[in-house]
């Protein structure tokens, strides 16, 4: 991207690091057996991929025979919510999730109901906190699953899932989070967390678009959504996805390592951001939770101004206003309007989020530059 | 070792150069997620159509006709679930042959548990299916055909033309898994007629975790894959745009240069075929001499373990396989030679090898000049053929 521009859009997606980069490279050339295949290429290929698959255990404090790995965090999504029902019978199953899920939730949740299958949606608070007792209050003899993510990729506010966890310990029933948003920006563990399933997604956190995982703790399983041959231990079929796994691996062994730094910088950068704007612009809205909340997100409401139209006068910064997979419409987003934001603020909504490709400098510069926007717009000009 | 010679590329082929230079700035260089609405994002949604464009352009489809996936199990997984998903009210009857990719077989058997009646159609020696068998078997609640255009074991290519035009006449969804052809042989989807087609990025020299479905305008379908509206709602989730990319800059390729490709390594192919044949007594071609895939030669060795077999030429540099790299850790015995009617204990002593763009007619020569010591010594130490010989 060109060197004027600013980049704060990290929860759309990162550019893959150079470390998962170098990791990858020589497995596009000469090493590009298949795992499944008995000669030393293929065992290579397939030694490779389980090394990748402890990389990605480690970083959320699971075993490598945990993680199986998808196309992405949509997938692994899509893997628990239609994995852990019975179509069989799709009415004597019932699953718990909250409004403010990504698509990749809410949608498969949606055909499951299609399907006969029964769906609690909870409320959340004006923050777009989750109340576990609301959650509690669904349960029922058919449930199936509770699935609230980790932190919310608008807002960045966090759920209080290691509560959640307790309450569906309480009565026997499995746990999935969407970490989507969460691994490699916040220290995550699924053990801590009590979850039993977690979704990990690559290019959220400097590793390639199209890979991801899906932590399934030990002792249970899932119908596979991919049928096909024996690979991922039968749970996910299809030749394994050697280059981007690899990838995956090493941008979570990355991530671990620089963890406390990478959530430092963040947090100085966006607690910049935040102070500046909130200086510098009159009426501004914080929309998430002030503190229980991802440290890079900042998700600011100008009322009375469409967010679209702030960022069109200000081309050097890449930024959302909702979030990137169903952005093309123009309509309040569902998880500001779940938090009880009204249309007129909620259309205001600007979301930052800061990431390894910023700098401080750049970071002041895009106060500036957006502060400028706002007040060029309020003055009419 | 004097030399290695790779002989699964039905397995995995090597990235082609140009598909990798096409991919490399899309890790890091073009990173922007494809549906933001900044333009490095539009940018890159624009690469993606394009890339659609290319892909369709090779089977002779409209973009539009074109969802990208993860691979080929991912496609044929679209098809044979998406199809009967979305047209419950057709009916709960789904036909499919016995030789299919596990990735149609298990999807099939699937809806088993769900009361459908899956009906598995038997082929003949070749591995043929019988399009007039088809028809037969077609009936008001059939909602799906699939049948897949040819075989990664025996090398068989289906006569897809006719047993579309049955289901086109009879109404029914027909949907080849053409995994196996496109990038070997020329595939048109009009002049197939099908209405779904599955493709690999693997045989087209695009890197794994790549694939895409066709289906025709107006097919409806339900997504496998729910969530944000990518691939116009039809695949959920973001975009591999490396992959992709790769996808369509290997269909760019194979556009220009598969049917020469093709007639060139069919010579490389019946050089091997003949030479096995003529120096290896007791082994016998599986599938179809002729209307075989041009880069594919699978043979049943008497007396002998194929795993062994793989084991043995393995040292001498040698790699190929016993049956479908994707089958070897699923299962013993070859479900596809039962069903062409090898004998098991024959079966036993399947290997397959598919030849790709880095080998010559040396690396042929070298295999003949290796595999009869290899059959030899295995066979000596045979219970098997001794007892027979004795």
């Amino acid at each position: 991207m060109a060197a004027k521009t600013i980049y704060l859009d990290h929860n759309a997606t990162t550019p893959v690091a150079p470390e998962a980069a170098e990791a990858m490279t020589p497995y596009m050339g000469e090493r590009f057996g298949n795992p499944s295949s008995g000669y030393p290429l293929g065992r290579e290929a397939h030694e490779a991929v389980e090394h990748a698959r402890t990389e990605v255990a480690l970083i959320i404090g699971a075993d490598p025979s945990e993680i199986v790995f998808t196309s992405g965090g949509t997938e692994s999504n899509n893997f628990v919510l239609k994995g852990i029902v019975d179509l069989k019978d799709p009415g004597a199953n019932h699953i718990i999730t909250c409004a403010v899920e990504h698509p990749a939730i809410l949608n498969p949740a949606l055909y499951l109901m299609e399907l006969g299958v029964k769906v609690s949606i909870v409320g959340v608070d004006h923050y777009g906190r989750v109340d576990p007792q609301d959650i509690e209050k669904e349960i029922r003899p058919e449930t199936r699953l509770i699935s609230i993510m980790l932190a919310n990729n608008e807002t960045g506010t966090l759920q209080p899932i290691e509560e959640i966890s307790r309450v569906g310990q309480d009565h026997g029933i499995p746990v999935h989070t969407d970490a989507a948003q969460a691994v490699g920006k916040i220290p995550v563990d699924v053990k801590a967390l009590g979850v039993d399933f977690l979704t990990v997604a690559g290019h959220k956190l400097y590793g390639p678009k199209g890979v991801g995982a899906l932590f399934i703790r030990r002792g249970l399983s899932l119908t596979p959504l991919i049928h096909g041959a024996g690979q991922e231990r039968g749970l996910r079929a299809g030749t394994e996805n050697v280059i981007l796994s690899i990838g995956l691996g090493a941008a979570c062994s990355l991530a671990a390592r620089r963890i406390s730094e990478d959530v430092e910088a963040a947090r100085k950068m966006r607690g910049r951001l935040e102070e500046l704007l909130f200086e510098g612009v009159e009426g501004l809205v914080l929309n998430g939770h002030p503190t229980e909340r991802l440290p890079n997100t900042l998700n600011v409401s100008v009322p009375g101004l469409e967010g679209a139209k702030v960022l069109e006068g200000i081309p050097e910064i890449m930024a959302s206003t909702g979030a990137a997979c169903h952005d093309r419409t123009v309509k309040l987003s569902h998880v500001l309007s779940a938090m009880g934001v009204s249309e007129e603020v909620g259309m205001g909504a600007l979301r930052f989020s800061v990431g390894r490709t910023n700098t401080m400098e750049q970071v002041e510069r895009a106060a500036r530059l957006i502060i400028q926007q706002i007040r060029g717009l309020r003055d009419g000009r | 070792m004097e030399r290695e010679v790779y002989l699964d590329n039905a397995a995995a082929t090597p990235v082609r150069k140009e598909v990798l230079e096409a991919m490399l700035p899309y890790f890091d260089k073009y990173y922007a997620n494809p549906s933001t609405m900044y333009k490095p994002g539009l940018e890159v949604k624009k690469v993606l159509d394009e890339q659609r464009a290319k892909v369709a352009d090779l089977i002779g489809a409209s973009p539009e006709e074109i969802v990208f996936t993860s691979s080929g199990a991912e496609a044929n997984n679209l098809a044979v679930k998406g199809i009967p998903f979305a047209h419950r009210k057709k009916g709960n009857h789904i036909i499919i042959s016995a030789i299919e990719h596990h990735s149609v077989l298990n999807s099939a058997r699937f809806f088993e548990r769900l009361d459908y009646e899956v009906t598995f159609l038997q082929v003949d020696e070749f591995g043929f299916v019988n399009p007039r068998r088809v028809e037969e078997l077609i009936r008001q609640e059939t909602v799906l055909v699939s049948i897949m255009h040819a075989n990664n074991e025996i090398g068989t290519i289906q006569p897809i033309q006719e047993i579309a035009e049955v289901c086109k006449s009879k109404g029914v969804f027909f949907h080849t898994d053409a995994v196996a052809t496109v990038g070997n042989i020329p595939v048109d989807v009009n002049e197939l007629g099908v209405d779904l087609l599955s493709i690999s990025g693997i045989p087209l020299g695009a890197p794994k975790g790549t694939g895409a479905l066709y289906f025709r305008k107006g097919t409806r379908i339900m997504p496998l894959i729910h969530g944000g509206i990518q691939e116009s709602g039809r695949r959920a989730g973001t975009e591999n745009v490396p992959g992709i990319v790769g996808l369509g800059k290997a269909a760019e390729l194979a556009k220009q240069d598969v049917e020469e490709w093709s007639n060139k390594v069919k010579a490389l192919r019946d050089r091997l075929i003949y030479g096995v044949l003529e120096r290896i007594e007791r082994t016998r071609i599986t599938g179809h001499p002729e209307k075989r895939l041009p880069a594919h030669a699978s043979f049943c060795v008497e007396a002998i373990e194929g795993e062994a077999l793989i084991y043995m030429l393995s040292s001498q540099g040698i790699y190929a396989n016993t049956g479908s790299a994707c089958a070897s850790k699923a299962l013993k015995t070859s479900p596809v030679l039962v069903a062409i009617g090898v004998p098991p204990d024959i079966a036993q002593g399947s290997v397959v090898f598919t030849l790709g763009r880095s080998n010559s007619m040396e690396d042929v020569d070298y295999v003949l000049e290796k595999l009869p010591h290899v059959v030899e010594r295995l066979r000596a130490m045979s219970p098997l053929w001794k007892q027979e010989a004795a």
